[in-house]
């Protein structure tokens, strides 16, 4: 490479996994928005696919995933690197029907607030399985994470999800 | 509760469907007494607009009672409120610098992705306005879910009639912002194209502002009529070449600043106008530009382009050349209601705006799919029509 750009910005990426970087700026402190984050249990207030996270103890954690028709998948995580207020790394455990991976950094971005910056990977087993697993996902990984993001960033901004749902119902449909 | 919803192209009906709930803390539901049809309503009518889905409740200009407050509403029950088009949260760095359209948290995640593709960067969410700008049901209802009800509606004191502030939801902080983009001087001769709703307050602002003169381009008399009385000057462009006209009404120098305020659905036989609508019904390119086109070359040397009028799309024969080498500035956007609300209110208690002169209609809700077709099909004689829901019954009493 010859420019300045984060790699996951490149034409060219390694086919076999998955890499994707999403970034989003958020009007709140870095230690805020990491302590938010720290907690897992907090995650599928705006991670749209996890059903829940377990945290099990200060670096393990349980993710109950959606996937379609109503089931789930499961898989246990492990906190692999940890900079509090600065960034955070995790990976999933040994045996995970996904293996995937995450990095998600706080950069203070003064006036602005915190770039919120999210690195995901995934390492798609191959043939039928990974066909299944991609549905489970619903949509790109890299879409995904856009979304969960700017999730996050609303709920840090403004205390709230957006939604345009006009009945409980309606919502309830939506956030299944 | 009922409610007028889009089924297609000309195809708007009154629907029964359930009424809308308190989703979210800074939600309040509001009780609709008075909502407008708009000229931005027109291009999804003629479906311009994509993204709508059969079903979608239509209806951005709104105006009633909170009758139901979440509990991070600064609202209460019983307030009356006008209701901005904008869906804005007040706490992003757009909303923090009033930027109140380009919000980033107003349209919901997922449909921010739409705005992300045709746009680079997702807009706000707005009220009645196809899924891009968030699929938000609109405010030609009996009941509106209001998102953000700390930040948006303005509180209108007692004593003040619906049809006196009702357009503060869009189209008179949409003139006035059309004016000030247009970065006016005194002295300044001002060109509008397009004497609707968003035309005749512009040219009422410009003259606000300063303007010597305004020059009003339309081709329907009732509405140049309308442009007439606030003192512009005016050109049917039925009957009169509009660039010669305007060379000629300001001593061969061009308008020092010249407003767009038509937009996609350009009316008119002009040949560029005419590639454009053949373009259009295949879908060749959906927006037809004439009157930008026209406004860009009139212009005078180093003059200020403001452009109120909606575009969607990707334009040709958009005259680069002649914006680069006059040296013209652009400004345009949808409005960011909200930054205007309090300084407009006061003008319109003062006195100093009245919005009323507009309304050429006032019909039930339930002759809602009447009114776009009125709206639509005689642009001459209907200037506004504004919809109360049980005005039939209540007027029906009355008689
Ligand atoms: N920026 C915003 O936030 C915002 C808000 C509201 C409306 N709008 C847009 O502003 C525009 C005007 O809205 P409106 O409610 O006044 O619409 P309208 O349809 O009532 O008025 C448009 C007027 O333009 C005239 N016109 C058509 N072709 C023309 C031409 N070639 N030259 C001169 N005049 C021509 C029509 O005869 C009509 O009177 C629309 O595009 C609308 O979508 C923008
Ligand atoms: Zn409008
Ligand atoms: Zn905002």
């Amino acid at each position: 490479m010859t420019d300045d750009a984060p790699s996951a910005t490149a034409k060219h990426t390694s086919p076999d996994q998955d890499l994707t970087m999403q970034s989003v700026t958020i009007g709140r402190p870095a230690d805020e928005l990491f302590a938010y984050f720290r907690d897992f249990s907090n995650l599928s207030s705006f991670m749209d696919n996890v059903e829940r996270i377990d945290v099990i103890d200060e670096h393990r954690s349980h993710w109950v995933v959606k996937a379609p028709a109503g089931k789930t998948v499961e898989w246990d995580a492990t906190v692999t690197a940890e900079e509090p207020g600065r960034s955070i790394s995790w990976q999933s455990e040994d045996g995970a029907d996904v293996p995937n991976s995450g990095r998600v950094t706080f950069t203070d971005a003064g006036a602005r607030g915190t770039v919120v910056s999210a690195t995901i990977a995934y390492d798609p087993p191959a043939g039928i399985v990974g066909k299944v697993i991609a549905k489970l996902f619903q949509r790109e990984p890299a879409i995904q994470a856009r979304r969960d993001l700017r999730r996050f960033k609303q709920l840090m901004e403004t205390g709230e999800i957006a939604t345009s749902s006009r009945t409980q119902t309606q919502l309830q449909e939506e956030r299944a | 509760m009922r409610a007028l919803a889009w089924h297609g192209k000309h195809d708007v009906r009154v629907d029964t469907v359930d009424d809308p709930e308190i989703l979210n803390p800074r939600d309040c539901i509001i009780k609709v007494t008075s909502t407008a049809i708009c000229g931005s309503d027109l291009h999804l009518y003629d479906d311009y607009i994509p993204t709508m889905k059969a079903g979608d409740i239509l209806g951005h200009e709104f105006m009633g009672e909170v009758v139901e407050v979440g509990a991070g509403s600064t609202l209460k029950k019983g307030q009356r409120v006008v209701v901005p088009f904008t869906i804005s949260c007040g706490s992003c760095y757009h909303c923090g610098k009033h930027q109140y359209s380009a919000c980033d948290n107003g349209n919901p995640a997922d449909n921010q992705d739409i705005g992300q593709e045709l746009y680079g960067q997702p807009m706000s969410g707005l009220f009645g306005y196809s899924h891009l700008t968030g699929g938000y049901a609109g405010g030609q209802a009996e009941y509106v879910r209001v998102p953000f009800s700390d930040v948006g509606p303005i509180v209108i004191p007692d004593g003040i009639e619906d049809e006196k502030v009702l357009f503060l939801s869009d189209i008179l902080p949409t003139g006035w912002q059309a004016a000030e983009n247009a970065d006016i001087e005194p002295g300044d001769t001002v060109a509008v194209w397009g004497c609707g709703p968003v035309g005749l307050f512009a040219i009422q602002s410009a003259f606000l502002m300063g303007a010597e003169r305004v020059i009003a381009i339309d081709h329907f008399p009732r509405r140049l009529e309308l442009a007439k009385t606030f003192g512009a000057e005016t050109i049917n462009f039925e009957e009169t070449k509009t660039y010669e006209a305007l060379m000629q009404m300001t001593g061969g120098i061009g308008p020092d600043a010249v407003i767009d305020a038509v937009g996609l659905e350009a009316h008119g036989f002009f040949v560029d106008n005419v590639i454009d609508q053949i373009k259009a019904s295949t879908f060749l390119g959906t927006d037809r530009i004439h009157s930008i086109r026209q406004a860009i070359v009139a212009c005078r040397k180093g003059g200020r382009v403001s452009m109120p009028a909606v575009y969607g799309g990707i334009v040709d024969k958009f005259p680069l050349g002649a914006f680069m080498e006059k040296g013209l500035t652009l400004k345009t956007g949808q409005t960011h209601v909200q930054h205007y609300l309090p300084g407009l209110l006061a003008a319109i208690i003062e006195g100093k705006i009245d919005t009323t002169f507009l309304i050429s209609h006032r019909l039930d809700l339930e002759e809602a799919p009447q009114g776009y077709k009125m709206f639509h099909d005689d642009q001459n004689e209907v200037t506004k029509v504004v919809l109360k829901p049980g005005f039939g019954a209540r007027s029906g009493d009355v008689v």
